[in-house]
């Protein structure tokens, strides 16, 4: 699916969450000249073809007591990696599950996952049980402190 | 925080799925078997309290728009500095400081991938710091929200 310049609009519209009001999507879609009836439409057609992945209530994990949180990164040799990352995707405990470049000399990690938790303890659990069954080499990155964390914003932002 | 039955069931059973219909907190609503004013004003009171970030749609990596996982090695002693300054860009959606050489870890989300490079080369600029470019390869993630209580 080609995202028109029309979705981009609502894409943008939506960046930072739909109104609390009666009729939501109404509002968003006055606000960039589109019927409610387009927009449900629209935002309707991204949802099936897994453009929005999911449309609801996002949450702040720290805020609700889950004060720790790891990336993790793990040294997956790269003809494995993609089966590894499917399958530890599956693990109840990994929140996201990316795999990213090496940059020889540099980063030497392929696999990406997050891990929280409701402090440190917990994390390093799940990982250490992690970790039994994927033995590769890993490192636990732990936040220590959030700058920043909104949705993203697409368009003309600066 | 305090949270009472209605707010966690509000927390934990909509984060997919929302309704795309006229009045979507109605249903909500029905189903929590309250009214749709007090669905809006619950949801209002989390948000104040910074437990819901938004009620909005989370996008497949890569399907609107570029991004990038980037981290910087940054000396101690200039951490507030250079926190401050990645945060105050607009493209920069996350910052975290984390256990690491390299300790601030920020993700920049752009239009395309040449204002996500241009993005980089400004941070680069102002902090005189080489950013580790990470963008995403493949994507293991199946997103399904985040399990609270169950």
């Amino acid at each position: 699916m080609e995202l028109t310049q029309r979705d981009m609009a609502l894409v943008r519209a939506l960046s930072e969450g739909l109104p609390l009001s009666d009729c939501p999507y109404a509002d968003i879609g006055a606000r960039i000249a589109m019927s409610e009836a387009e927009v449900l439409t629209r935002l309707q057609a991204m949802v099936e073809e897994g453009i929005i992945r999911r449309l609801g209530v996002v949450v702040r994990h720290r805020e609700l007591g889950f004060r720790a949180n790891a990336m993790v990164v793990w040294n997956v040799p790269d003809e494995v990696v993609s089966e590894i990352g499917r399958q530890m995707a599956e693990a109840d405990c990994v929140t996201l599950c990316y795999r990213r470049p090496r940059r020889p000399g540099r980063w030497d990690y392929s696999l990406f996952c997050m891990v929280h938790g409701r402090d440190r303890a917990q994390v390093e659990a799940q990982v250490a049980e992690l970790a039994q069954h994927f033995p590769y080499e890993h490192k636990l990155l732990f936040s220590i402190r959030r700058f920043k964390q909104c949705g993203a914003l697409y368009g003309k932002v600066a | 925080m305090e949270l009472d039955a209605l707010d966690r069931r509000l927390l934990d059973e909509f984060q997919r799925d929302f309704p795309l219909v006229s009045r979507p907190y109605e249903v909500l609503a029905t189903r929590l078997g309250i009214s749709g004013d007090e669905v809006q004003s619950r949801l209002r009171r989390l948000k104040d309290k910074g437990a819901v970030s938004r009620v909005g749609a989370v996008f497949k990596p890569h399907a609107v728009g570029a991004s990038t996982l980037a981290a910087l090695a940054v000396p101690p002693e200039d951490l507030e500095r250079v926190g401050e300054l990645v945060s105050a860009i607009p493209e920069v959606n996350h910052n975290y400081l984390r256990e690491h050489d390299f300790n601030l870890w920020f993700v920049i989300c752009a239009d395309d991938r040449s204002a996500v490079q241009r993005t980089l080369r400004e941070i680069r600029r102002r902090t005189g710091l080489e950013p580790l470019d990470l963008p995403l390869l493949e994507d293991f993630h199946i997103d399904l929200g985040f399990p609270l209580w169950n």
